[in-house]
């Protein structure tokens, strides 16, 4: 490709601008984080670490903690086997109807998470069963597993095929060299899967909402805080730490994705991030 | 893409009956199935049954599509949301486009570090993200200070939250990156001496973009449109955080519902006339594009 010509002038103060806007209230969170006052505003007042202390002494935010881990533990873990299963299968093998079994498989990305939620909340309403974690990882592992399918997707195609077959070709069994082979060259791309996974289920909503029984996830937890003008900023402290948490998962899902393109196809340009993968599922 | 390497596979190995794809995918489709298409099928016949006092009459009327399509409430509330989802959908896609251009064209081997840059907020505390919109947006929020404090304003700005506008700001944030990516994949794929040989043959950058780059990126462009158009009707949280009571939505009446409410099928003829509504608009845009494009083509 043509990487000869310079960016426009105007284009690239646009790139910089569309980026303030997209970061501006991830910019802000530590402000207010860390801010000495009891009200969400400017100008700001002086440097307190109170609002953490907060944090740590509000039990019923621990709770929270310990359910929305626990599921999105769960979820990461479910939803990269079920992915593994289809992404393996839709790039190796020849599937009648593939195209529609894998689009079905991917329609989560796109329906609205409340249609997502209140149809599981009437199965779970008609069957007469209670609501619980469980009901919750139903939900997550449905709308992470398209992530997983695209992101493992990625890395199975770009598989080369003539490993296997030496595999194959000296005696090993289909099972073993899926074992000894396969596994080994996707194991980044399956990490990766298992990270993304993980941070969408832990700050996922909507979902765990309508699908949580007396046991509140974390973002539910916030989302009943909200309404009270005094919890802010701890809110604040906490979005804080769950940002830097997120970053960092994201970052080293990230790095494992190169590192799985670089070795199953030497090309680490291969590609562009986690999300191109989920992108280029979608089609 | 899928479906021209099924053709290809499916020629390489002349193999017509082979099971083994099926069965390693079936695990992936039934969880699909049970968990997706079997409850969708139940909240569309939830849709068809009333519900009486204390109980559900399991009787099939179309009682709830009568009122969601014409008590005014219902009616105003769906417009609206298609109205804000539309709105959202032009707003963040016309934004993108100049960013995924950018990004494909200009990115050079820091495209990987650029993406990056622009989908990791969007991983992250997603609450507090909305939430934070109504720091920035509100009376005495970070944009009224800011503006007053440079002298831009003299009376702090009050359309901006509360209303439909907050959510279109919201959303358009909120899904920015589910437009610039599928852009994105489409740019990059285009043929640069293709663009070489227009300027060769003497077009400008006007008719260079218009007959070469944007045509080219329609699937792109399609794409983004649905992705962001169809879950933003749905949208939940913004509208309830930052829309007051003139921004509310369809997906805040749904959840009424089946919650205060207590109407649990009402609000399950609200989502499946939701759905049905979003498809067609969806299916009718394809169409016009196909069409469209047959035309130029």
């Amino acid at each position: 490709m043509d990487q000869s010509q310079r960016a426009p002038g105007g284009l690239i103060f646009y790139a910089l601008v569309y980026l303030l806007f997209l970061y501006a209230p991830i910019l802000l969170l530590p402000l207010f984080a860390f801010n000495d006052s009891a009200v969400i505003a400017l100008p700001l007042s002086g440097f307190t670490l109170r609002w953490f202390d907060v944090l740590w002494d509000t039990t019923a935010l621990h709770a929270a903690l310990y359910n929305s881990l626990i599921i999105a533990a769960t979820t990461s873990v479910l939803s990269t086997c079920l992915g593994i299963l289809a992404a393996r299968a839709a790039a190796r093998y020849p599937i009648p109807g593939k195209r529609g079994i894998v689009g079905f498989i991917m329609v989560p990305l796109v329906l609205p998470e409340v249609i997502v939620g209140i149809s599981l909340l009437v199965v779970l309403i008609q069957l007469g069963m209670s609501l619980s974690l469980w009901t919750v990882i139903m939900g997550h592992v449905l709308v992470c597993t398209p992530f997983s399918v695209a992101i493992l997707g990625a890395a199975f195609n770009n598989m080369d095929a003539s490993l296997e077959e030496a595999s194959m070709d000296l005696g090993e069994s289909a099972l073993g060299t899926f074992r000894r082979i396969i596994l080994p060259l996707a194991a980044p791309g399956i990490l990766a899967s298992m990270l993304v996974a993980f941070t969408i289920s832990f700050d996922e909503f909507i979902i765990a909402f309508f699908l949580t029984g007396t046991d509140a996830t974390l973002p539910v937890y916030i989302w009943s805080q909200l309404r009270f003008p005094a919890r802010l900023p701890g809110m604040m402290a906490l979005g804080f730490l769950m940002v830097l948490m997120s970053f960092a998962l994201l970052l080293t899902a990230e790095y494992l994705r190169r590192r799985s393109s670089r070795l199953i196809s030497g090309d680490e340009a291969e590609g562009a991030s986690l999300f191109f993968d989920a992108a280029s599922g979608m089609r | 893409m899928q479906a021209g390497r099924t053709v290809t596979r499916a020629v390489a190995v002349p193999m017509a009956r082979d099971w083994r794809g099926l069965l390693l995918i079936s695990p992936t489709l039934v969880y699909a199935l049970t968990m997706l298409a079997a409850p969708l099928a139940l909240l569309i016949i939830m849709s068809l049954w009333t519900q009486d006092v204390i109980e559900i009459r399991r009787t099939i009327s179309l009682d709830n599509y009568r009122q969601v399509f014409t008590e005014p409430l219902y009616r105003v509330l769906m417009a609206r949301s298609l109205l804000i989802a539309g709105v959202v959908t032009l707003v963040t896609v016309l934004l993108a486009y100049p960013i995924a251009y950018f990004v494909a064209f200009y990115g050079g081997k820091r495209r990987g570090m650029w993406l990056l840059l622009i989908t990791i907020p969007f991983w992250t505390s997603y609450l507090v993200r909305i939430f934070l919109w109504k720091v920035i947006l509100g009376y005495n929020g970070v944009l009224n200070s800011g503006l007053l404090g440079l002298g831009l304003i003299d009376q702090p700005l009050t359309f901006i939250l509360y209303n439909a506008n907050a959510v279109v700001i919201t959303l358009a944030h909120a899904w920015a990156p589910f437009a610039i990516l599928p852009l994105y994949v489409s740019l990059s794929r285009i043929d640069h001496s293709l663009l070489e040989a227009a300027r060769d043959l003497g077009d400008g950058p006007v008719r260079r973009f218009l007959r070469i780059t944007l045509p080219l990126s329609m699937p792109g462009l399609i794409a983004a449109v649905l992705i962001v158009f169809i879950p933003t009707v749905g949208d939940y949280v913004t509208p309830r955080l930052l829309g007051g009571t003139d921004g509310l939505m369809i997906a805040n009446m749904i959840e009424v519902q089946f919650g205060k409410a207590n109407n649990a099928p009402l609000g399950a003829a609200l989502a499946t006339s939701a759905m049905l509504i979003v498809a067609s608009v969806a299916l009718l845009f394809l169409w016009l594009n196909q069409r469209s494009l047959r035309r130029v083509g």
